[in-house]
């Protein structure tokens, strides 16, 4: 029976698939005819000659047509039929992912503090100092931007596309009091973070009216607004040119320079920058795992079952007697104090910043990080700074593929199209993010039944005389 | 529970709340609301009482502003015009009532007794001050979050003292260990009486139907209420599971000092278990009574048939069951 339906049904599969790939096609001309098939060089004399490129457009359109082809053939109907058999139970792939997930967070754990020496002892001292500031440090900022708008999209629901403004209040913060009163990182970095915070709370009350797409507009405003004052009050934060020479974070008050004084010197080491990018590296990772335990810590408390109450409905909220403007003012300054203590990390690292490091751009990154991470999961958040930063660096490292496209090729230009890419493929394949599933902030079963007695009607109140409805 | 009437405060004025009997004293009382969309006037000049202890139906045709009435009860809109009092505790604060819409501030508290102008007051701090809770006609329950969560959510203002606004709850000090048990022991025991104790810990969203409304109205009832407004309670469910709603209800009223406003489409539960049916139409009120009054009203007839009212034979409404 199966066999006679599948006779007749491939002949019209053939046909389809045929059709398919030739509209395909047609659409993939269409596209590539003006971006691929013309091309302006300029010449020797200085002019622009219009070249034309069609066996590359003749390529790409093949292979486009093929490739829909072998879809619409193979695929297509494969898919179909796995979509038409009855889902496996939980079997030993359920078994296999309650495994993994229990050793995940240890073991990914271990392997961030073994990172530094893993890195030295591998790739020596010179190649190190790359492995870990361009690859730590780097992907853990990122990590805890990620963690703290985690606080602000995943939990509380508030679609945050400014916030790298709070990114760009601590960098600024720090840079400018350590440059112009000589205070010091520890103790800046908590006074940067609540000048973000501060800032958080000040932008939050006239915006936290709004709700869904009218909040992430204006929240896009608002960083763009930071930006453009960061760039035209020229006579406070240097404008374009940026703020250089900013001290760098000393180990407790030990300096990590070459002088006799310096940490190296102290340690009786061989002086290396290398000490000072450990260091930073230990920092980054230590405010990245307060900014999770203290998420950790919320969720369980009222305020962080609020913020998600938010998330979920604000008008039942409201009627249960929360105050939602408070609650989401704290979901937005404790959201912006992370990032303070970011951007506030971030300058000391890098010794100079300028309103360039602080654009929409990265806004969205961070975002995208959260939403490809799923929003309210640590590890997912972690694991998609992990991709999409520690892709970008390694795309930096591919020199090899110049060798197949040519030296003019450079892969970081290609970074935004392989975000766009990443970001449909997570979309179609879970659309709520790598991690979407909930761990609930309190378990009745932790809680067994008290041998005292149990709760009763409510006696704390003074009740008017009789409240029984109806006789004595 | 309660203290008896005895020990009420003494009885100065003959037509003293405390002279009437229990039922009498109004818990909340509306007078001359009226709400105005732009042109539209949803409610027109409506007043009604709600006594402590009753459970009192607000009925009327589709789209007569029973739910615009609960919004301006609960805080959601402003009223135009009129007066939305409510009072708890001892009833003598009611002789307040004059002094304070003079005074234009939101509340009167006594020593124990609390008289409170809702029409001033922002929605949350009717909940949590006025101590109004609601449930709404399409179920808000917070779908993602356990059953359990939802109950504790609930619980928000008093865990928010308990904690110390995060800060102590955050040190892990023990007081909030405590607060924190206790609540969980609050929402077990309505857990309990609703029969989800089992679903505890399965998101509120995969409840079935008649689940996730017994959950909203004990969810509602964890922020300790005086007066309950349930929005339709029984829309969508099955006769039985609506018999099991009313005794749900007066188990509520009996046993939590809780007063209940409803509003109610199905007849057969709202004849069965209100003490006093308010009827609105077109924004205003064509009745107001015992149920017994309402089955045979004339106006009430009409307003559900829709025919004209000298048409109105004298009759029943025919209850649905």
């Amino acid at each position: 029976m199966v066999q006679e339906a599948s006779r007749p049904a491939s002949r019209v599969d053939l046909v389809r698939a045929l059709r398919e790939a030739a509209i395909t096609a047609l659409i993939a001309f269409g596209m590539f005819l003006p971006l691929i098939g013309f091309n302006t060089v300029q010449n020797i004399h200085n002019e622009l000659v219009l070249e034309t490129r069609w066996p590359l457009l003749a390529a790409l359109v093949g292979i486009i047509a093929v490739g829909r082809f072998l879809y619409a053939l193979l695929m297509a109907p494969w898919l179909a039929r796995r979509a038409m058999r009855p889902r496996k139970q939980h079997g030993e792939g359920a078994v296999w992912r309650a495994r993994l997930g229990r050793w995940l967070i240890p073991f990914t754990l271990g392997f961030a503090v073994v990172y530094p020496p893993l890195a030295l002892s591998v790739v020596g001292f010179q190649g190190a100092v790359k492995w870990i500031d361009n690859f730590g440090v780097q992907i853990l900022i990122y990590v805890m931007l990620g963690w703290g708008l985690n606080i602000v999209v995943g939990l509380a629901g508030l679609l945050d596309l400014g916030y790298v403004a709070f990114y760009a209040v601590g960098a600024y913060s720090y840079a400018l009091l350590a440059k112009t009163f000589g205070l010091s990182f520890w103790l800046l970095l908590p006074l940067a973070g609540c000048l973000a915070a501060f800032w958080g709370i000040l932008l939050g009350f006239p915006v936290l009216r709004l709700r869904g797409d009218y909040l992430a507009i204006v929240t896009l405003a608002f960083g763009e607004i930071i930006r453009l004052v960061l760039i035209n009050w020229v006579p406070v934060t240097n404008g374009y040119a940026g703020i250089s020479s900013i001290p760098r974070p000393t180990f407790f008050g030990i300096p990590f320079n070459a002088s006799d004084e310096g940490f190296a010197a102290r340690l009786g080491l061989e002086f290396s920058p290398i000490y000072r990018t450990i260091f930073l590296y230990y920092l980054i990772l230590a405010l990245a795992l307060v900014t999770a335990a203290v998420t950790l810590r919320l969720r369980r408390l009222p305020i962080g079952r609020a913020w998600e109450a938010l998330r979920e409905d604000e008008i039942a909220c409201r009627s249960l007697g929360i105050n939602t403007t408070n609650t989401k003012l704290t979901a937005f300054a404790m959201g912006a104090m992370f990032a303070g203590f970011a951007g506030s990390f971030f300058a000391a690292r890098q010794g100079f910043i300028s309103p360039e490091s602080f654009t929409f751009m990265e806004s969205a990154v961070i975002v995208a990080i959260v939403v490809l991470g799923g929003m309210g999961s640590l590890l997912g958040v972690a694991i998609a700074a992990v991709i999409m930063i520690g892709g970008t660096e390694i795309m930096r490292e591919l020199d090899f593929l110049k060798v197949v496209f040519g030296n003019e090729f450079d892969p970081t230009q290609y970074r935004m199209l392989l975000f766009g890419f990443a970001m449909v493929l997570i979309m179609v394949w879970k659309p709520r993010g790598l991690i979407a599933t909930r761990e609930p902030s309190a378990l009745l079963s932790d809680y067994p039944v008290a041998a005292t007695a149990p709760l009763g009607p409510r006696s704390d109140v003074a009740e008017p005389p009789l409240v029984r409805g109806h006789g004595p | 529970m309660s203290a008896p009437s005895s020990s009420a405060a003494p009885v100065a004025g003959a037509p003293h709340p405390a002279a009437l009997s229990p039922s009498q004293i109004p818990i909340l009382r509306v007078e001359h609301l009226t709400m105005r969309f732009g042109g539209l006037v949803a409610i027109n000049d409506f007043s009604f009482t709600a006594g402590h202890g009753d459970i009192t139906a607000l009925i009327g045709p589709n789209g007569a502003g029973k739910t615009t009435v609960f919004n301006c009860i609960t805080g959601f809109y402003k009223p135009t015009e009129g007066r939305i009092a409510l009072q708890f505790g001892d009833p003598v604060v009611w002789d307040e009532l004059e002094a304070l819409t003079e005074r234009g501030t939101r509340s009167v508290a006594r020593a124990n007794g609390m008289l409170f102008l809702l029409e001033r007051m922002p929605d949350y701090l009717v909940t949590q001050k006025a101590r109004v809770a609601r449930t709404f006609q399409n179920i808000r329950l917070f779908q993602g979050m356990t059953v359990l969560e939802n109950l504790l959510v609930a619980q928000h203002n008093p865990l928010m003292w308990a904690s110390g606004f995060t800060a102590l709850g955050a040190l892990g000090l023990r007081s909030y260990a405590r607060a924190e048990r206790a609540a969980i022991d609050k929402a077990r025991y309505w857990l309990d009486k609703i029969n989800l104790a089992e679903r505890a810990d399965d998101p509120a969203g995969e409840l079935p139907y008649g689940g996730q409304r017994r959950l909203e109205i004990a969810r509602a009832m964890c922020t300790d209420p005086v007066l309950l407004c349930l929005d339709e309670p029984a829309a969508g469910l099955n006769p039985n599971e609506s018999a099991e709603l009313g005794r749900y209800l007066h188990a509520i009223r009996d046993e939590h000092a809780t007063s209940i406003l409803l509003i109610e489409h199905d007849m057969t539960v709202v004849m069965e278990i209100s003490d006093h049916v308010v009827v609105l139409d077109h924004g205003q009120k064509i009745a107001d009574g015992t149920p017994e009054e309402i089955r045979n009203d004339p106006k009430v007839i009409a307003a559900y048939l829709g025919v004209e009212e000298d048409e109105v034979a004298d009759g029943g409404i025919e209850t649905r069951s």
